[in-house]
């Protein structure tokens, strides 16, 4: 079995990167772009029987830093 | 006074760390970040600048999860001192022994060059050395070094006076200009300027000595 962890800055926390896409796809001549946000995808290949809580504690001790990253765990 | 520094892989001042600690009198012992404890008697642990496990994830991530680091908390819970400088500061926040993360430069860039810093506080082992409101000149070299903190957390360390360091002029995007921080008990310190290349006048400038020197002093007392 699999798991997608999606981990994101929090709203409200300034994402420079994210910033900096936004500018370079002006750039571009892509009118319209709002906003970007930059994030990481994390794959987890998971023995069968690994519980969503137990993806989520991964997430609290290490996937995430939790100060400035909220995450969203999708079970496969 | 006994000195541990430790040594991930991709540390890159863990030498000029122990330095400058064995010029300002330290008896120094290098600690491979496998090792599950420290060595008998340590009084100081300095978590030391580079790109700890290439910053993969985050910087100082995955060294926060070494097996060293449960031995450095442990040290730290004890009432024991703790420094940690750019890459060091960025793992004592992943560990949680001080508040707050460093991101991304708000410029994106690496920025590698001296900087002038304000010392905001004089009442800590690291900083006794120094009067409050004195300029003191750091290199910084670091692609993540915009501090940022919960508006609550930011209230309560200007509270408690824990803001070790600012910047007269901010090159990261840090909140309130913060360079370094210190712990609830005044004990840990975490700053990313680097002191360590500021001991030597062949560094180009001797502003660090008063920290290390400070620090000894402290001991010597004890």
């Amino acid at each position: 079995m699999k798991a997608r962890v999606h981990v994101m800055l929090k709203n409200g926390v300034l994402d420079p990167q994210g910033e900096a896409v936004r500018h370079a796809l002006g750039t571009l001549g892509f009118d319209g772009v709002e906003g970007v946000r930059q994030g990481k995808v994390i794959e987890l290949d998971l023995a069968d029987g690994t519980s969503e809580a137990t993806v989520n504690e991964m997430c609290e001790k290490l996937l995430a830093n939790t100060v400035i990253e909220s995450y969203q765990v999708e079970m496969l | 006074m006994r000195a541990a520094v430790i040594v991930f892989p991709g540390s890159n001042c863990d030498r000029d760390m122990a330095v400058a600690l064995k010029a300002a009198g330290a008896d120094v012992s290098m600690v491979w970040h496998k090792d599950a404890a420290l060595p008998d008697n340590v009084d100081l642990v300095a978590v030391p600048g580079g790109f700890s496990f290439g910053d993969y994830l985050r910087c100082g991530a995955i060294a926060a999860q070494s097996p060293i680091c449960k031995a450095v908390v442990a040290h730290v819970e004890r009432g024991g001192y703790a420094l940690g400088v750019c890459n060091g500061f960025q793992v004592l926040t992943e560990t949680g022994l001080l508040p707050g993360a460093l991101m991304r430069n708000a410029n994106l860039k690496f920025i590698c060059k001296t900087v002038d810093l304000t010392v905001e506080t004089s009442a800590s082992a690291f900083t006794e050395g120094y009067n409050a409101g004195d300029t003191v000149g750091f290199p910084i070299a670091h692609h993540d070094g915009n501090y940022t903190v919960d508006p609550e957390t930011l209230t309560k360390l200007e509270a408690e006076d824990r803001i070790a360091f600012r910047y007269t002029d901010n090159p990261n995007g840090s909140v309130s200009n913060i360079a370094g921080i210190l712990s609830e008990n005044r004990r840990v310190l975490g700053l990313m300027p680097h002191p360590e290349r500021a001991v030597d006048a062949g560094h180009g400038g001797t502003d660090g000595q008063a920290l290390f020197r400070g620090l000894l002093g402290q001991f010597a007392q004890a």
